[in-house]
This record gives structure tokens, C-alpha cells and sequence, in this order.
């Protein structure tokens, strides 16, 4: 096997063994890139290998190449939400998910795609143009996060940092195949993450295997005093949950989850992992979260309400592309802030910025925004409720495997359906993972998601872990050349 | 029409006004806050708004503002809670404000402003809250292009907005010195309006006397003086007045004064007014203040203004009068106060310090806090007056002269030799020059003419340079022609 398709606990007992160096799985990962990248598109920039050869520390502790999603600033980095807009601004400082990654000697191999200002569910509305999913290049890596997933899937990457709104780590690491995590929120630092919904976001691990997310949330999590929103609350090793035991656990499965319409290869890769787990003693007991036939809605209001607000720095004065009227008479600022926006956003950001400027707009503040908020208590209500008798919850992480490419790019609101089941966890703050739980007949990955309490990380890397030693799902590697 | 069926109007004024808290940093991030920097060298990723950043509060922020507050009579809202104020404009980097909207810090004050020499006029406040500045945009009209200055981004502000209960520029006027004045005693600004510390802007609207509906108002900006903040209500309410006599309707909207033409022009009307689409900051979570916080945050106030101006009068012996002149600066009767330690007249130090010391301060334009001058200094004048050392006008120059050197007065009287010429000797034989040269006068005073006696001593003083002690010159006068 190549250095470039090992997980970084393969690659650090190499490493410790002598058997490698990090500067090898580096180089092999580099030239992978090299061959396969023009395929795949899963970055909108790689690092000189020069620049980054010479910054590997070979004694860290853990020198794992891995791949940034474009909305987290890296110091003198190009940092552009896959966005023209962005186009030229260089971010001064560390996120500082960055600065603790540096301090563990990761190497940063480069900017990885996204759906603009991780606005979607396929990586499509980029303008760094498509990325292809490595399991069929015709179809889509999911997103937002499609680039990250897509790295790690393709072994451009051993890891990936992405940022998970309403599902922009799960969706498209169950589309991909890898484990995505979307940490408890606050849990991690979105101090440098350039910001879609602030209530929502949350930065997270995009890896192989549950081991391996276990080792890279080590690194990102803790509290920062620069990331008001970020808990004080200590941080366990989450190394000490990879266990292989769920014996006694209780498990919900919602009834709300299990809609027509869902893949029915989905479903029966969904239902095996169950029959798995119950096997292993974890008891498993139908709930009901009654409120998540709006979960899609609420999320459409609350994000683009928070998104259309964020955005608005984007005008064009201090950086990035400023785009001046084309009739020289159109001199006012206004009309620069007109030209720069319109010019600068895609289509699906206007339509989310229009949306959620809609949302907040006097007159209809009560009717959407304030609404809103309310059935976002009441969805958080119903979990909370359902964790009194529950240990986790187990759903598919989207009700499809990867689609064409063009499939639903016309028909914005049967994209946003793909994220139906991973919503809730934004809502209401609390952890998730997608782990592969099988493959379609047509050789495309299946995702299982695994909900917990919030700050409960640790239920799910032991379920995780617990389903992993049973399956050899997280073993499987694309093979593009 | 005659004078008796003409309408009468009453005049309806709220006052909006920004303190700029004197806080070490900036409100969310770490930034020292200095003025008259080079432009853009007080600055940071967060208060430039740059992508990715997120807002920290200041902690002093909260304590000044809770001050304030309780200064201000206001009840705190424990309840901590920012929102986001969205509008486009060059100088805000963030595309929003980060504001209080539906939960500001402090709620239902009042203070009471004077009216004439012993009432007072309760002014309710409606509220008070915490937000950031925004920067400077400076047109550069040799390069035609318009430079935006980000130094005074994030400086935190406290917004104070009081009912619409004032009824007169004067009484807006003496709302706006009242609460400066309060604001002072608490150590929290340098509530300078010509630096931008203290900016206000002035609701004003007119109706019929006996109307109890309010009428439409409109807003003025730029008022960067107490006098322009009185002389653009009284412009206002008479174009108001002229308006509506005309059968027209007043148009809401927000003109701007022109301190040099002095009046005011329309800078926007209603219809383009922003929908600021408030909403919860998302980036500070709401939180709650203990009690016990307030309550240790309240222990720091010092007696306010009025309070202060009781004391004094009551423990000093001094009239109302010259108390209200005291407390006018804070610095001042501390000063009066630190001389009555070792000066017992407490009603004469009094009388200088509002009289010599202010004058020699006016003609300055300075405060007594930029002087070096020492209440010792002042005492040590005062006690050589009192001996006979000097007279007073030998100590009005010394005065002056301590002012500008910072030397005390006895280095003073010495250097420049302005003891007075107390020795009978030497002013009997002045007399003697003055009886021999004045002999018209002479005759006046013996036939009963007193007043003249006024003039010898005139005359005395000029043959000593003012150095003559004119009480003694006048008790040899009157003994040698009256009792002669």
C-alpha cells in the first residue's frame, strides 16, 4: 500500500518505527496529487512542494499532510470560499484550528473546494469549477465541505478540516466514503473560519477511519478566548473512547427519518448497521423527533438570515474584487456595491442572501426569522427529550448515495433535501458523524450517522469504533490513477 | 391676522447623545484605543471586520457602562445581549454594527436639570446602550478619492436617549450640561463634544399648545457644540413654525447643521431611511450580570454634581452661586475643597478661586486640571495677603505669575519684590510728597470731602509701583487731615 492511502495511525507507528518518514508520505501524497488532481479537482490551491518540503518536521507529533477547506485562513494564504468575490485577499492570521495543526507539525497541503461560501450540497456551486467524486468521477463528493471529503477519498490527503453548517461535513463524507465529524458546537474554535451561519457553523475532521478523527479532534478542539462562542469546558482524550463496546448502550432510531423517498439501498445499508450493533449488545428503541418535517425550512431561514448579515462585508471596499459600474456616469457607491456583488457572488449565494435578507427585513422579522427560532428551540426540545432515554440516535446521513453531477443543480430545493437528516444536529448544537456503512451496487459509499448529546463526543467514536471492528468499509480505497 | 388668534406651538425635543467610553481598549478586540494616530496603525484582523474574525467584549465596556447607569438613575438589564445594526457604508468594515437593540443595558433613568435659580425639571431617559464606533471617511479632494480611517473603529460607545420631555433649545441646552456634567463624575469619557467624545443629535418636532399627539419630527446632525446644539432647535422649530403657517406639512427627515451659515439642510428623508434589519449577534453569547456586580460597580460612584453642590454649601458656609460654579469642573472643587484644609476662610478662597482663578484660567482657555498650579500654592498667596505682605493687587499678579512658572508665592514676592511698604517711616514721608503736591485735594478732604482720600492713596500706590500698603496710607491720611 502506498504511504499516501494509510490513515495517520498507520503512518505515525511507520513513522515511529522508522519504516517511513513524514517527508515520504508527503512526497507520495504530493505525487499522487500530481496524477490524479486534474480528475478529481478536489483543491482550489496547492502548495508549492518546495515551500512545503521545507517546513516538515520530521521529530512533531503528528506531521500528517492535510487538506483546508477555503473558508479557514491560513496566515499569507489566499482564502477565497471558492468565490471570486474573495478573488486576491489574503488573510493576515491563523484560524486558530491552524495554529493548533502547526503547533502539531501538520502539514498543509493546500485549499481545498467548495460549494461558495459553503452555500450547497454538491461542491457545484463553485467558481473553482466542479469537484468529481472518487468513487465515480461522473458524480458528485456532496458539500459543502466536497473538496475536503473528496482529498481524503482520493488519498490527495490523509486528513481534511472542513466546516459543517447544516451537513457540509456528513453529507459529503457519507458521499465520499470517509468519517466526517461535526463536533458539538463550541466545542471547536471557529475563530478564522470565514462564517456562513455563526449559530450553526462548526469546524470538524474529515478522515479515514473513527481512529483517526479521534487523533485530529484531539488536535482542534479546547476552548479560545478570541471565539466568544467557543465553550470553557475541558476536553477529554477522545483516543481513550476508541473502544469496542457498545453493550448496554441505548440507541433511537426516529420514525421521522425513515421517509419515502429515502434510497432503499440506503435504508438496508442503514438497517444492516443496525442488526450489527444489536449484535454487539447496544438495545436499539424507535423515537420520534415530531419536528423534523421542518428542520429543512427553519435551517433556510435561520442560516440565510445569519448568511445574508456575514456577507455583507463583501462589498468590495477594504479587499478582494471591487467592480466598478461599466457606464462611466454610474460613479456612486452604491453602484460599486452593486457591480462588485453582483459580478463577484454565484447565483446560489445571491439567492441565500436575497432570502435571508427577506427573512430579517422589517415587516417580516415575526413572521420568518423569529418563527424560525422558535421551531429551532422546539426541534432542540424534541432531541433533548429523545437523549433522556437515549445514549444516541442512528440515521442515514443523507436519503441518497452521491448524484450526477447536473442531477439537481437546477432544482435548488430538491438539493437542500439531501442534507434533511443532518440539519437537526446544527439546530440544535449537538455532535454527529458519518462513518461508510457499505456500498450501492453501483461502488457508491453509503453513510451512517451517529448523534450524540452535546459534548458527548465520546459516544460516538465508541459506536463508531465498536462498528468499525466489525466492517471493512473504512479500509476501502479509491483506486484513480 | 392679530396677535391674540395667531397659533400657539409647543416645542417637543428628545436628545440622542454618544459617550465615547475612555476604556484602555477597544470593545471586541484587543486594540489600544489612542488618538491622533497616523490613519489605519490602530487596528487589528477583528476591528478591520476582516473575513473569519469574531467579536471578544471588553469587560470595561460593561463596568463604565453599568456606572453610567446607575449615575444616570437608570435600572441595569443584567441580562447582557448584543444585535447586529445592518447597513452599508464604507467606514463600517463588517457590512453591520454590533448594537442593543431589544435589550439595552439600561432602561428608565432620569436626571433632574435646573430651571431658574431653585427648581428643577425631572428628565426622564429612555435608554441607554452599548455599542461600536465606526471609523473616519476622509474626501481627499486632490486625489478625488475618498480614504476611509479605521483607527476609531470598535471604540465602544454608550448611547443615551432621552424622552421627548424637553420643551425649549434652553432646556435641551441645559439637559445636555446637566448630563455632561454627570457623565463627568463618573470618570468614564472625556464627554469633550468638540474631540467627538460627546456627540448628540437632536429629535424636534412642534405642535399646537394643548395637542397631546406628537407632531412630525425631524432629526438633526452634526451639532459638535452646546451652542449649535441650541442655536439648530431654535432654527428648527422656527422653519417648523414657518412650515406650517405656510399650510404645508413638515417632512420626516434628518437634516444637517451648518455651524458657519448657521442653518440646517436636508440630508435625507424618511422614504430612504435604512431598514437596519436588527437581529441577534450571533458571534457574542447573551450572558447574565450577578447583582453583586452592580453592586460593587456602585460602590465606585462618587457623589454626583448635585449631591456635591449640597455638601458644599452646607459644610463650607458658601452660597448656592458659587457652589454651581463650583461643580461646574470636578477637578475645580476638588481643588476649593483641598485649600479649605489649610485655609480656614472657606467663603474668601472661595471667592478667589471663582473669581481670580477662573479669569486667569478663562483668558488661558485651560482647566484647572492642565495647570500646575497647587491648592498649597493658592493658600500660601492667601496667607501672605493676609499678613499684610503683599496687597491685592500685588497678589492677583502673583497669581498669574504662579500659574505660568508653577513657582510658589513666596519665591515670587521675593524674586519680583512685590512685598508691600509697610514701614511707617517710608509712608509718612510719602504722605508729605502728596500734601505738598496735591494741595486742592488737601483742602477738599479737610473740608469734608472723604471720597478724595481715595485719591492720594491712588496716588500713593503709583509713586510705589503698587507696593505701597494702601489701608495704612489711608490711616496716615486720615490722621494727619482729619485729626490734625
Amino acid at each position: 500500500m502506498n504511504y499516501n492511502e494509510l490513515t495517520a495511525h498507520e503512518i505515525l507507528e511507520n513513522i515511529k518505527a522508522k519504516k517511513c518518514s513524514a517527508s515520504d508520505v508527503y512526497n507520495a501524497t504530493y505525487e499522487h496529487i500530481d496524477k490524479v488532481e486534474d480528475k478529481v479537482n478536489a483543491y482550489v490551491r496547492v502548495a508549492p512542494k518546495e515551500d512545503t518540503t521545507s517546513s516538515i518536521d520530521e521529530t512533531a507529533s503528528t506531521p500528517i499532510p492535510i487538506a483546508i477547506k477555503d473558508n479557514i485562513c491560513i496566515e499569507n494564504k489566499e482564502t477565497t470560499c471558492s468565490s471570486q468575490i474573495l478573488k486576491g485577499f489574503t488573510a493576515p492570521y491563523n484560524a486558530t484550528v491552524i495554529d493548533k495543526l502547526k503547533n502539531t507539525g501538520a502539514i498543509f497541503v493546500g485549499h481545498a473546494n467548495m460549494d461558495e461560501f459553503a452555500f450547497g450540497s454538491s461542491t457545484e456551486n463553485s467558481s473553482c469549477g466542479v469537484t468529481h467524486n472518487p468513487w465515480n468521477l461522473n458524480h458528485v463528493p456532496g458539500g459543502s465541505s466536497g473538496g475536503s471529503t473528496a482529498a481524503v477519498a482520493a488519498n490527495e490527503a490523509i486528513w481534511a478540516i472542513g466546516s459543517d453548517t447544516g451537513g457540509s461535513i456528513r453529507q459529503p463524507a457519507s458521499f465520499c466514503g470517509v468519517v466526517g465529524l461535526k463536533p458539538t458546537y463550541g466545542r471547536v474554535s471557529r475563530y478564522g473560519l470565514l462564517a456562513f451561519a455563526s449559530s450553526l457553523d462548526q469546524i470538524g475532521p474529515i478522515t479515514k477511519d473513527m481512529t483517526d478523527s479521534a487523533l485530529l479532534l484531539n488536535i482542534l478542539a479546547g476552548y479560545d478566548p478570541m471565539d466568544s462562542t467557543s465553550a470553557n469546558i475541558d476536553v477529554p482524550d477522545y483516543t481513550q473512547s476508541l473502544v469496542n463496546d457498545v453493550k448496554g448502550l441505548k440507541i433511537g432510531i426516529p420514525k421521522e427519518f425513515f421517509i419515502d423517498g429515502i434510497d432503499p439501498e440506503v435504508k438496508d445499508g442503514v438497517n444492516e448497521a443496525i442488526e450489527l450493533l444489536k449484535k454487539q449488545g447496544a438495545s436499539f428503541q424507535e423515537v420520534s423527533l415530531p419536528h423534523t418535517e421542518y428542520a429543512v425550512a427553519t435551517y433556510y431561514i435561520v442560516a440565510t438570515a445569519e448568511a445574508s448579515s456575514n456577507l455583507a462585508r463583501y462589498d468590495g471596499v477594504q479587499y478582494g474584487q471591487r467592480k466598478m459600474a461599466s457606464e462611466t456616469r454610474k460613479t456612486k457607491l452604491v453602484d460599486m456595491y452593486e457591480e462588485t456583488r453582483a459580478q463577484g457572488f454565484g447565483e446560489e449565494t445571491k439567492r441565500r442572501v436575497m432570502l435571508g435578507t427577506y427573512c430579517l427585513s422589517s415587516g417580516y422579522y415575526d413572521d420568518y426569522y423569529l418563527k424560525g427560532l422558535k421551531v429551532r428551540t422546539l426541534i432542540k426540545n424534541d432531541l433533548d427529550k429523545v437523549f433522556e432515554e437515549c445514549d444516541a440516535i442512528i440515521t442515514p446521513t443523507s436519503p441518497t448515495t452521491a448524484f450526477k453531477i447536473g442531477e439537481k443543480a437546477k432544482d435548488p430545493l430538491s438539493m437542500y433535501l439531501s442534507d434533511i437528516f443532518t440539519i437537526s444536529a446544527n439546530l440544535s448544537g449537538i455532535p454527529a458523524v458519518s462513518l461508510p456503512c457499505g456500498f450501492s451496487k453501483a461502488g457508491l459509499p453509503i453513510g451512517l450517522q451517529i448523534m450524540a448529546k452535546p459534548f458527548d463526543e465520546q459516544m460516538l467514536f465508541k459506536i463508531g469504533y465498536t462498528y468499525e471492528q466489525q466492517t471493512p468499509w473504512h479500509k476501502k480505497r479509491t483506486q484513480l490513477t | 391676522m392679530t396677535e391674540t388668534t395667531q397659533q400657539q406651538y409647543e416645542t417637543v425635543i428628545g436628545l440622542e447623545v454618544h459617550l465615547q467610553l475612555s476604556t484602555k481598549t477597544k470593545i471586541f478586540c484587543g486594540c489600544a484605543i489612542v488618538f491622533g494616530k497616523a490613519p489605519n496603525t490602530q487596528t487589528c484582523p477583528v476591528c478591520l471586520g476582516l473575513p473569519g474574525t469574531l467579536p471578544v467584549l471588553n469587560k470595561q465596556v460593561l463596568d463604565y457602562s453599568i456606572k453610567v447607569a446607575i449615575a444616570l438613575n437608570f435600572s441595569v438589564n443584567s441580562f447582557i445581549k448584543f444585535d447586529r445594526k445592518n447597513y452599508y457604508y464604507p467606514d463600517l468594515p463588517k457590512g453591520y454594527q454590533i448594537s442593543q437593540f431589544d435589550h439595552p443595558i439600561a432602561s428608565d433613568g432620569h436626571i433632574m436639570i435646573p430651571i431658574g435659580e431653585n427648581n428643577f425639571k425631572r428628565i426622564n431617559i429612555t435608554r441607554a446602550h452599548m455599542e461600536e464606533d465606526a471609523g473616519k471617511l476622509i474626501h481627499d479632494n486632490a486625489s478625488n478619492a475618498s480614504l476611509v480611517d479605521y483607527n476609531r473603529t470598535g471604540t465602544p460607545l454608550l448611547e443615551i436617549v432621552s424622552e421627548p420631555e424637553l420643551r425649549s433649545a434652553q432646556e435641551a441646552y441645559d439637559y445636555l450640561q446637566t448630563l455632561k456634567l454627570t457623565l463627568q463624575y463618573c470618570n468614564v469619557s472625556d464627554c469633550d463634544m468638540e474631540k467627538g467624545s460627546l456627540r448628540c443629535d437632536a429629535n424636534v418636532s412642534i405642535r399646537p399648545v394643548g395637542e397631546t399627539e406628537l407632531g412630525t419630527k425631524t432629526e438633526l446632525k452634526n451639532l459638535n457644540s452646546f451652542k449649535a446644539v441650541k442655536a439648530s432647535i431654535e432654527y428648527e422649530v422656527k422653519r417648523q413654525k414657518s412650515v406650517l403657517e405656510a399650510g404645508e406639512k413638515i417632512i420626516q427627515e434628518t437634516r444637517l447643521w451648518d455651524e458657519n451659515k448657521l442653518i440646517s439642510q436636508s440630508m435625507r428623508s424618511k422614504e430612504e431611511a435604512h431598514d437596519y434589519k436588527y437581529f441577534p449577534e450571533p458571534d457574542l453569547v447573551p450572558f447574565t450580570i450577578e447583582a453583586s456586580v452592580i453592586d460593587e460597580i456602585a460602590k465606585t460612584i462618587v457623589e454626583g454634581p448635585q449631591e456635591k453642590r449640597e455638601r458644599l454649601v452646607k459644610d463650607y458656609a458658601i452660597s448656592d452661586y458659587d457652589a454651581r460654579i463650583l461643580i461646574q469642573d470636578p477637578e475645580l472643587s476638588r481643588f476649593f475643597e483641598e485649600c479649605t484644609k489649610t485655609y480656614k476662610d472657606t467663603k474668601k478662597i472661595c471667592n478667589w478661586i471663582n473669581g481670580q482663578v477662573l479669569t486667569e484660567l478663562n483668558s488661558r482657555k485651560t482647566k484647572i486640571a492642565n495647570i500646575s498650579l497647587k491648592p498649597e500654592n493658592l493658600t500660601q498667596l492667601m496667607d501672605q495677603l493676609d499678613s499684610g505682605v503683599i496687597n491685592n493687587l500685588a497678589a492677583k499678579d502673583v497669581l498669574g505669575l504662579m500659574i505660568d512658572s508653577g513657582q510658589s508665592a513666596d519665591t515670587i514676592i521675593k524674586e519680583k519684590g512685590l512685598a508691600q511698604v509697610s514701614d511707617d517711616g517710608t509712608l509718612d514721608k510719602i504722605v508729605d510728597e502728596l500734601i505738598q503736591e496735591h494741595q486742592t485735594i488737601v483742602t477738599q478732604i479737610k473740608e469734608g470731602k472723604e471720597s478724595a482720600i481715595g485719591f492720594l492713596v491712588g496716588q500713593a500706590m503709583r509713586k510705589t509701583q503698587g507696593k505701597a500698603n494702601p489701608k495704612k496710607i489711608g490711616d496716615i491720611i486720615k490722621r494727619r487731615l482729619l485729626h490734625a
